[in-house]
């Protein structure tokens, strides 16, 4: 049933585009609708998981030429990025519902990203993968290109370059792994036990990796982020930090990692102290946590600061990857999620609380204008994601760069120190946002009115809260799920090898 | 006491519900909703104090659930003599702030829901036996407590606040990751489970085993771990010299804001010290115990000296806080730097640890008390609360002046009142453990009556301004909510066993703890 969840979306595209075209109340009841559907069996699916097992969904031969099959399956960990997704989708349209510009075709797109992000996450052909993570990055362009603000087509054709050289490298990492497999087949389950010899995973791997990452926000190819972030509609900004960037991520772990596990192997010799693919990464990692953190300190734009804290983030998920322990990936997997709830909520209140409403952010501007009275809820919302986002405990955030720290010391020590300091320059960043926006102290105080918070807006904020003090209070619920994925088949050539 | 029911976790999130309460019913029910919760968990705690058994060693009423093993996460919570005697003093201060509030039109439902929801931050922090949780609920408690400052304070609020969250940060990282050190290398993060490792040898194996840092050994880097978690506590209480944040901080909150600072949040430093640092680490303690007594001595010694340099009351009381703390902290250092197990030593570790506990009692009623009065007093002055603002007052309130001069001889000490066992029974303990800081820290003693005899002085005798003549004395309703505190200080302190009876397993098994 879970494989309905990307024919559902897709079918509220086709329902949202065919629908009268006056109607915008309509088209929004729709979308809503759709998104409800798809959290709907992503909260059903999880909740009659069987430990971790591999379940195909639908399995049909699609080029028999080439062995390529169309395969939906789901694990643990697919589950938990298709609730992600579901959550984040729900809520995205509950802060859209104030698009007037050409709402059909922004739901439609909006629809089309959902489903193709499902599509990837439940996707367990490589090539098939490959096709939605391709059709994702359409919809993402018109989104930020029509509906954006600041530099919209700039940020949208740099969004969609940044995706196309990744893909690249990973369709060039696809078709040597086939063809060195001599399998004829790309199922990922397959692959995942074939040996590939050490020296074509030592090559294979960085290539795979790097290309997912890009998307995953690495430094130094991270760029895209702030920008398509910043210049994307609330809508686009929350599902791109919420749920694009754990396409990357995902790719990472479900392809490079997963079929390539040789690849982090020692090289032999040492360049520039660097023994592996593993160290590299991961100082690459921690460099990108410890710089988003100190960008966003000295960013003005209030988006900005958020996009960049993104990058930081998702530095953790990078980290906890390359760690290579069960306790570090499942942090990984665990801050994919928390991220992607996170983001979307300090977008949410950037986006569509803030700036709908004030028409800027500029942290100078707003620090002028006395926000935390004119719209309390906002400032509530606000300083409990930030309280979320610096990982304070009793929020999902807390568990999963817990996690990831304990892994990344066993692995490398150094580095959880370096990252911990990343955490610091995140409280002192949420802390200057937090001083400019809400507790600022406006001298004059011009007592315009600003339009009160609406009711999808409280619903979506309180979804999106919800769910991460949720899953911070009993990680539990997502810890059932991915770690028998870790202990399972899939990666059994990675524990042979690397497991630390 | 034993049973099924989560009562200690019912305990904990009862005033949260009740802050929610405080928010939905919104303005005009907001403090009468606050003290309702607040009354019904003293009464709560007063309950458990009652069906408590004073003579176990162990935890009563403990909750053990396994949440997460492969993080060390599980949720554990129980009583023993300190967690209770905290309970008291955290449900008893707010309660206390709820009533000072009760006429402060400034201070609407989302002053109230921060109370309870800093109550809550407290009552977990002192039941909680899991580090992980227990974290949980020290944050919780810093970010009430951050918005209260921040939101309702005088005018350098806002700096105070940023100062007061930046220090307790800084300690709660170092502290958090002497923790995740410590979960490395022993596999766990219940305290419990860690302070029986630490007597048994395995923790100090353990890190020998599992932390690799140059070429350090396991006492070196159990050192550094002791002095990360030391710093956590030491700006809490605060020891000087981490106590940079706090006069501002207790001076720009509001008042009322300051009687649970001072009353209930300050206590968490010495609680860690209790709970966390003499068990986990008596080796430690007892290695730099001559640097930590130093320390104890300056944060006894020279608050003392500045309060009395201060002009402003508020400042003054603040100063008065760092003094009275440290009596606390000297008794702890003192229990921990007596080496060997000598019998004879046990009854004097015993009354410095007894000591300790009546004094986080006494100073918890006492510097609540205090604020309030200022509380009632800046009402009536129109803000002013400088030492030379006022002169003669007992003449136009005569009995604001005689409950708030029962107050500050109780919180200098004066036999009969709530503050003189306590710091009575610490000197007792600590003189024959290491005579020379009980002598230097008397000079505290000395200093903390001169400048609350020098307020005494100044507010209420003297000159009668005229300005002042007219100044209303205490309303009844203000006298029957201030009747309780003051009759707990002569009841603590004439009859302290009510307290040092409860504590007496808790005492009993800490001093058990000390075998170094």
């Amino acid at each position: 049933m879970l494989a309905w969840t990307i024919y559902v979306s897709f079918l509220g595209a086709v329902a949202v585009t065919l629908a009268s075209g006056t109607s915008q109340g309509l088209i929004r009841v729709l979308a809503l609708l759709t998104t409800l559907a798809g959290l709907g069996i992503a909260m059903v699916a999880v909740a009659h998981d069987r430990s971790g097992q591999l379940i195909t969904l639908a399995r049909a031969p699609w080029i028999p030429s080439l062995g390529i099959e169309y395969h939906l399956a789901a694990d643990g960990i697919s589950l938990v990025l298709v609730l992600l997704t579901g959550i984040a989708a729900v809520a995205g349209v509950l802060f859209s519902w104030n698009v007037e510009l050409r709402t059909k075709e922004f739901f439609a797109l909006y629809l089309v990203l959902i489903g193709a992000v499902y599509g990837v996450f439940l996707s367990f052909d490589l090539f098939q993968l490959f096709v939605f993570y391709e059709i994702a990055i359409i919809p993402k362009y018109f989104l930020i290109a029509i509906w954006g603000s600041t530099r919209r087509e700039y940020a949208a054709m740099k969004l969609v370059l940044y995706s196309f050289a990744g893909s690249a490298l990973v369709l060039a990492g696809m078709v040597a792994a086939y063809v060195v497999s001599g399998e004829r087949t790309l199922n990922l389950e397959t692959l995942s036990h074939f040996p590939f010899p050490a020296h074509f995973q030592m090559w294979a791997f960085p290539l795979v990796f790097v290309g997912f990452a890009v998307l995953a926000g690495m430094w130094p190819f991270h760029t895209w982020a702030p920008t398509g972030h910043a210049a994307a509609p609330t809508a686009a900004s929350m599902l791109l930090a919420g749920v694009v960037m754990k396409l990357g991520a995902y790719g990472c772990l479900r392809v490079a990692i997963m079929l390539f596990p040789r690849g982090l192997d020692a090289w032999g010799f040492h360049v520039l102290g660097f023994g592996s693919w593993q160290q590299v990464f991961a100082v690459l990692a921690v460099i990108g946590i410890v710089y988003g953190a100190s960008i966003a300190l000295v960013q003005k734009d209030l988006k900005f600061v958020i996009g960049y804290s993104s990058v930081s983030h998702m530095g953790f998920v990078l980290l906890g990857l390359m760690t290579l322990n069960q306790i570090g990936l499942s942090g990984a997997v665990y801050q994919m999620f928390s991220h992607g709830i996170i983001a979307g909520l300090l977008f949410a209140v950037v986006g569509r609380m803030v700036y709908d409403r004030t028409h800027t952010r500029d942290l100078g501007e707003l620090s002028r204008l006395p926000l935390a009275k004119l719209i309390p809820f906002a400032a509530v919302t606000f300083v409990l994601a930030l309280m979320a986002s610096i990982g304070l405990p009793g929020f999902s955030g807390f568990i999963a760069e817990l996690e990831v720290l304990i892994g990344s010391w066993h692995a490398f020590p150094w580095m959880s120190l370096i990252a911990g300091s990343g955490i610091l320059i995140g409280i002192a960043f949420s802390w200057r946002a937090l001083e400019a926006t809400f507790l600022g102290e406006p001298a004059t105080a011009p007592e315009q009115a600003l339009p009160a918070i609406t009711l999808p807006e409280r619903l979506g904020a309180f979804l999106l809260l919800a769910s991460t003090i949720a899953f911070g209070l009993y990680p539990k619920l997502l810890m059932n799920l991915i770690l028998p994925v870790l202990s399972g088949p899939l990666f059994e050539q990675l524990r042979r090898g690397n497991w630390q | 006491m034993s049973s099924n029911l989560p009562l200690v976790s019912a305990l904990t999130l009862f005033p949260f519900v009740g802050g929610i309460a405080v928010l939905l019913l919104g303005r005009s029910a907001a403090r009468l909703t606050a003290a309702t919760f607040a009354t019904v968990a003293v009464a709560y705690t007063g309950w458990l104090w009652w069906h408590f058994q004073p003579a176990m060693t162990t935890m009563q009423l403990e909750e053990v659930h396994a949440l997460e093993p492969a993080i060390g996460l599980s949720y554990h919570v129980g009583l023993d003599g300190l967690s209770l005697l905290m309970l008291a003093v955290s449900s008893i201060t707010v309660l206390m702030a709820v009533a000072a509030s009760w006429n402060n039109s400034k201070q609407g439902p989302a002053y109230f829901a921060f109370l309870l929801f800093l109550e809550t931050g407290l009552f977990g922090t002192f039941t909680a036996l899991n580090f992980l949780h227990w974290f949980l609920y020290w944050e919780l408690s810093l970010i009430p407590a951050f918005f209260l400052i921040r939101m309702w304070g005088g005018p350098g609020r806002a700096r105070a606040a940023t100062q007061f969250f930046v220090y307790t940060m800084v300690g709660s990282i170092t502290l958090l990751l002497a923790f995740l050190a410590i979960f490395l290398a022993s596999g766990s993060f219940d305290f419990l489970v860690l302070t029986q490792m630490a007597q048994n040898g395995q923790l100090a194996a353990a890190i020998g085993q599992n932390l690799h840092w140059r070429q350090w050994d396991s006492g070196h880097i159990t050192m550094y771990l002791f002095c990360g978690a030391f710093l956590g506590f030491a700006v809490k209480t605060p020891i000087v010299p981490f106590h940079g944040w706090l006069a501002s901080a207790y001076s720009e909150a509001a008042p009322e804001t300051t009687m649970v600072l001072t009353g209930a949040l300050s206590k968490m430093g010495v609680y860690g010290f209790l709970r966390i640092l003499l068990p986990i680490f008596p080796e430690q303690m007892w290695r730099i115990h001559t640097i930590l007594l130093w320390l104890a001595i300056a944060t006894i010694v020279l608050p003392a000296f500045t309060a009395w340099a201060q002009t402003d009351l508020k400042r003054m009381f603040a100063y008065g806080s760092i003094n009275h703390l440290g009596y606390c902290i000297l008794g702890v250092v003192a229990v921990a730097g007596s080496s060997g197990a000598e019998p004879s030593q046990v009854s004097e570790k015993a009354a410095a640890l007894t000591g300790v506990m009546l004094q986080l009692f006494s100073h918890g009623i006492t510097a609540a008390a205090l604020f309030w009065f200022l509380a009632l007093l800046e009402k009536r002055s129109g803000g002013l609360t400088g030492l030379n603002d006022f002169g003669g007052l007992r003449r136009a309130m005569p009995i604001f002046s005689g409950l708030m001069g029962i107050t500050l001889f109780a919180s200098l000490g004066l036999p009969g009142l709530i503050g003189f066992p306590g710091e009575f029974l610490i000197f007792k303990g600590v003189f024959p453990l290491d005579w020379w800081a009980a002598a230097l820290a008397l000079l505290g003693l000395l200093m903390t009556a001169v400048f609350l005899l020098t307020i005494v002085q100044r507010v209420f005798s003297g000159e009668l301004h005229d300005h002042w003549k007219m100044m209303p004395d205490l309303t009844l309703a203000e006298q029957c909510m201030l009747a309780p505190a003051i009759f707990l200080m002569f009841v603590a302190g004439l009859y302290p066993q009510v307290i040092s009876g409860m504590v007496h397993g808790t005492v009993m098994q800490l001093v058990g703890l000390v075998r170094y």
